[in-house]
């Protein structure tokens, strides 16, 4: 199925109104859709038949920045019988402060495990929390790392468990600069015994 | 120290230096533990095997940081990783030693400015006595860090061990300055009547020795 059959079969689905815009202009085009919805229509492009999405080829988290005020998570799917691809986005709206609620976004775990752990990867760098995901908590940074660090707006911690975080000049300002060497034994210069007779 | 090269046949008795004996045992059987944390570790385990064979010098790597005499920081040291790599380093007994292999754990190597994740140095939470430059450094550059590392175990005497001066400065922390902390076999900072004082119950800290 090409792009404009994939959208009409949508469309057709679940009424035009859980597309929100596409852009059919890129070289890979995309979908957005409707953020609460995203996991009912990436179950049926998944099971049905004439559609048949069985690999879910990435999923990526995207922080547009503080003055955007947006983030967006892509779905790229992709058939393996059918050899068609279909780009599908969502976006919320961001939280510039701790103090305002993540953004959320329906899990599609459920769906293809592969994405329990992508899903996993993008709360841990990029802060958007997925709904109904059965193991949310981060992936690579420690458990009790603050913040998330591939935000537009992210700020280093100064200490974690003592250490300090930023460069700076640590060897000089750390206290300890190694014990200075003296050697004992004297260096041979190497005397090269198979010298070229003149 | 002066170990015959020959089987002369005569002698049997050799007189030296209790220092150079127990300096000679330790520097020509130095225990590494079995512990790699990136790329620096595939060169590391390169020196080992038999095309550069540190078992030569008496570096065979161990299994259990309770039997290590010295630590090889062989890799990127990330936040995640630096609890579990100073409490591999407080498992070792004294004496120990710290090679600080590649240019990731000397000073956080290319990710120095923008890595989030990673210890600008892993001198930062272990002190570290040879640092070894390269990305990754080549088996011979480990080899050169190992023979001035035997180079500084040679200095040692028994009668200023590094351990204790280590525990001294850093009980001495609060009045002394970073120069001061500096630990040098040469110009020890810390003379006897300190330390005769410090094991005086009346000025010793009770909360830093819990076994007194």
């Amino acid at each position: 199925m090409l792009f404009g059959e994939l959208r009409d079969f949508i469309a057709a689905q679940f009424g035009a109104e859980v597309i929100v815009s596409e852009n059919a202009d890129n070289l890979q085009p995309y979908l957005v859709l409707q953020t609460e919805r995203l996991a009912e229509v990436c179950l049926e492009l998944h099971d049905n038949e004439a559609t048949y999405f069985d690999f879910l080829s990435s999923v990526t988290g995207i922080d547009n920045g503080p003055e955007a005020g947006t983030m967006e998570v892509v779905y790229n799917l992709y058939s393996i019988p059918y050899d068609h691809h279909l780009m599908l986005k969502v976006i919320v709206a961001r939280n510039s402060t701790t103090a305002e609620p993540i953004p959320v976004v329906p899990t599609v775990s459920h769906i293809w495990r592969t994405a329990d752990w992508q899903e996993r990867e993008i709360f841990d760098l990029v802060g958007i929390l997925f709904k109904d995901h059965p193991d949310m908590r981060r992936i690579l940074c420690a458990a009790d790392w603050e913040g998330h660090p591939l935000r537009k707006d992210y700020q280093l911690q100064d200490y974690y468990h003592g250490i300090k975080v930023p460069y700076d000049q640590h060897n000089e300002n750390s206290g300890f600069r190694g014990e200075p060497v003296k050697l004992i034994s004297h260096e041979d210069p190497f005397t090269d015994k198979r010298e070229k007779p003149e | 120290m002066n170990i015959p090269q020959d089987k002369t046949g005569e002698g049997g008795v050799i007189i030296t230096k209790l220092d150079d004996l127990l300096n000679w045992a330790r520097l020509t059987s130095l225990f590494p533990m079995g512990f790699g944390l990136a790329c620096c570790a595939i060169e590391m385990m390169g020196a080992y095997a038999s095309g550069y064979d540190l078992d030569r010098f008496g570096i065979i790597p161990r299994a259990s940081p309770r039997q290590s005499d010295v630590m090889i920081v062989a890799g990127t040291v990330t936040f995640k990783m630096a609890d579990r790599v100073r409490r591999l380093y407080e498992q070792m007994p004294e004496p120990r030693y710290v090679i600080s292999m590649g240019s990731c754990s000397n000073c956080g190597g290319p990710y120095w400015e923008h890595g989030y994740h990673v210890v600008k140095g892993v001198d930062r939470i272990i002190p570290v006595d040879v640092y070894v430059p390269g990305c990754p450094p080549r088996p011979e550059a480990l080899i050169g860090g190992f023979l001035r590392l035997q180079e500084i175990i040679r200095q040692e005497t028994i009668r200023e061990p590094r351990a204790v001066q280590q525990i001294m400065a850093k009980r001495m922390k609060g009045g002394m300055n970073n120069e001061e902390l500096i630990m040098t076999n040469e110009e020890p900072k810390i003379s006897n009547d300190e330390l005769g004082m410090n094991n005086d119950p009346s000025t010793s800290d009770d909360q830093q020795n819990p076994v007194t």
